[in-house]
């Protein structure tokens, strides 16, 4: 069971109306690295992971909603004022046709969410590998999209997320040490 | 673009948030530490103590801001406030 809670992890703010950069930020929403596969990928392991690694699994699942609900306050920041011009401008037409100024489960280049993006291949230690791969390009992804903007108030939230991208990957290798640790140092690889 | 109510979002609003965003900032911090590190005492010391302060923070939030939380987990008012803005998204 999952409660919501009426407040967002940390402060979103935006300083500017630009809906060019919530097309990058969509990358983050509906994209292979994003927060909704991150979410859905450790609540969907967590299932057949060993008893020690299902609180960290649905632990940090459960944190990656309440990142995804960042992103979507920034998206919804950066476009809530745009004109359809402004977003033709940003290359957002084709998603205004579609979608006027609802968001969608899409990557920046408008390609549509799929379970593709993520695995569960059973072995821990494989999945544990998979979602240290994961996190780690997250981060890079929000270091770049902290280089594409300028606007201050929107890089501070984005730091705050490439951080816990940080943590998370740091907790996701702890777990494969203790997973280790478990079954007699026996050697994966 | 629908408008949004802002309604009673004041100074205070966003300082009693931070200061809850700060506090649970701290607790999931703790918590996913606390999944790869069990055995940690002053964690799970600093753990409960921040359960604590957290309680009271969202309890002097919610008495006047509303309810944070669905399901049974804040008090409500009558009118049903749950459902009053402002959404998160939208402060």
């Amino acid at each position: 069971m999952w409660i919501y809670e009426k407040k967002l992890q940390y402060p979103v703010r935006v300083s500017k109306c630009d809906p060019r950069m919530a097309k990058l930020l969509l990358e983050q929403y509906g994209g292979a690295d994003g927060e909704l596969s991150a979410a859905l990928r450790y609540l969907n392991q967590r299932y057949t992971i060993p008893d020690k690694v299902i609180g960290l699994l649905t632990d940090i699942g459960t944190e990656e909603f309440a990142h995804l609900e960042m992103i979507a306050t920034m998206v919804y920041k950066l476009t809530k004022d745009a004109t359809p011009e402004q977003l033709k401008a940003a290359g957002l037409d084709p998603h205004y046709v579609s979608h006027d100024n609802a968001l969608f489960y899409q990557n920046a280049e408008g390609v549509p969410w799929t379970s593709a993006y993520i695995q569960a291949k059973g072995d821990p230690i494989a999945d544990l590998y998979e979602d240290i791969a994961a996190e780690e390009k997250a981060r890079a992804t929000y270091q770049w999209l902290i280089d594409m903007t300028d606007d201050v108030d929107l890089q501070d939230g984005l730091k705050f997320l490439r951080e816990r991208e940080v943590i998370h990957s740091l907790r996701f290798r702890e777990a494969v040490e203790i997973l280790k640790a478990e079954q007699g140092q026996k050697k994966y690889f | 673009m629908e408008h949004v109510q802002a309604g009673k979002v004041d100074e205070r609003f966003y300082e009693l948030l931070q200061r809850l965003q700060e506090a649970d900032f701290a607790l999931v911090e703790l918590n996913l530490y606390l999944d790869t590190h069990p055995n940690d005492e002053a964690a799970i010391a600093q753990y409960n103590h921040l359960v604590q302060q957290r309680w009271m923070l969202a309890q002097e939030f919610e008495k006047a801001y509303g309810p944070l939380m669905n399901f049974g987990h804040s008090f409500v008012r009558c009118p049903w406030n749950w459902n009053d803005t402002p959404w998160p998204w939208q402060v």
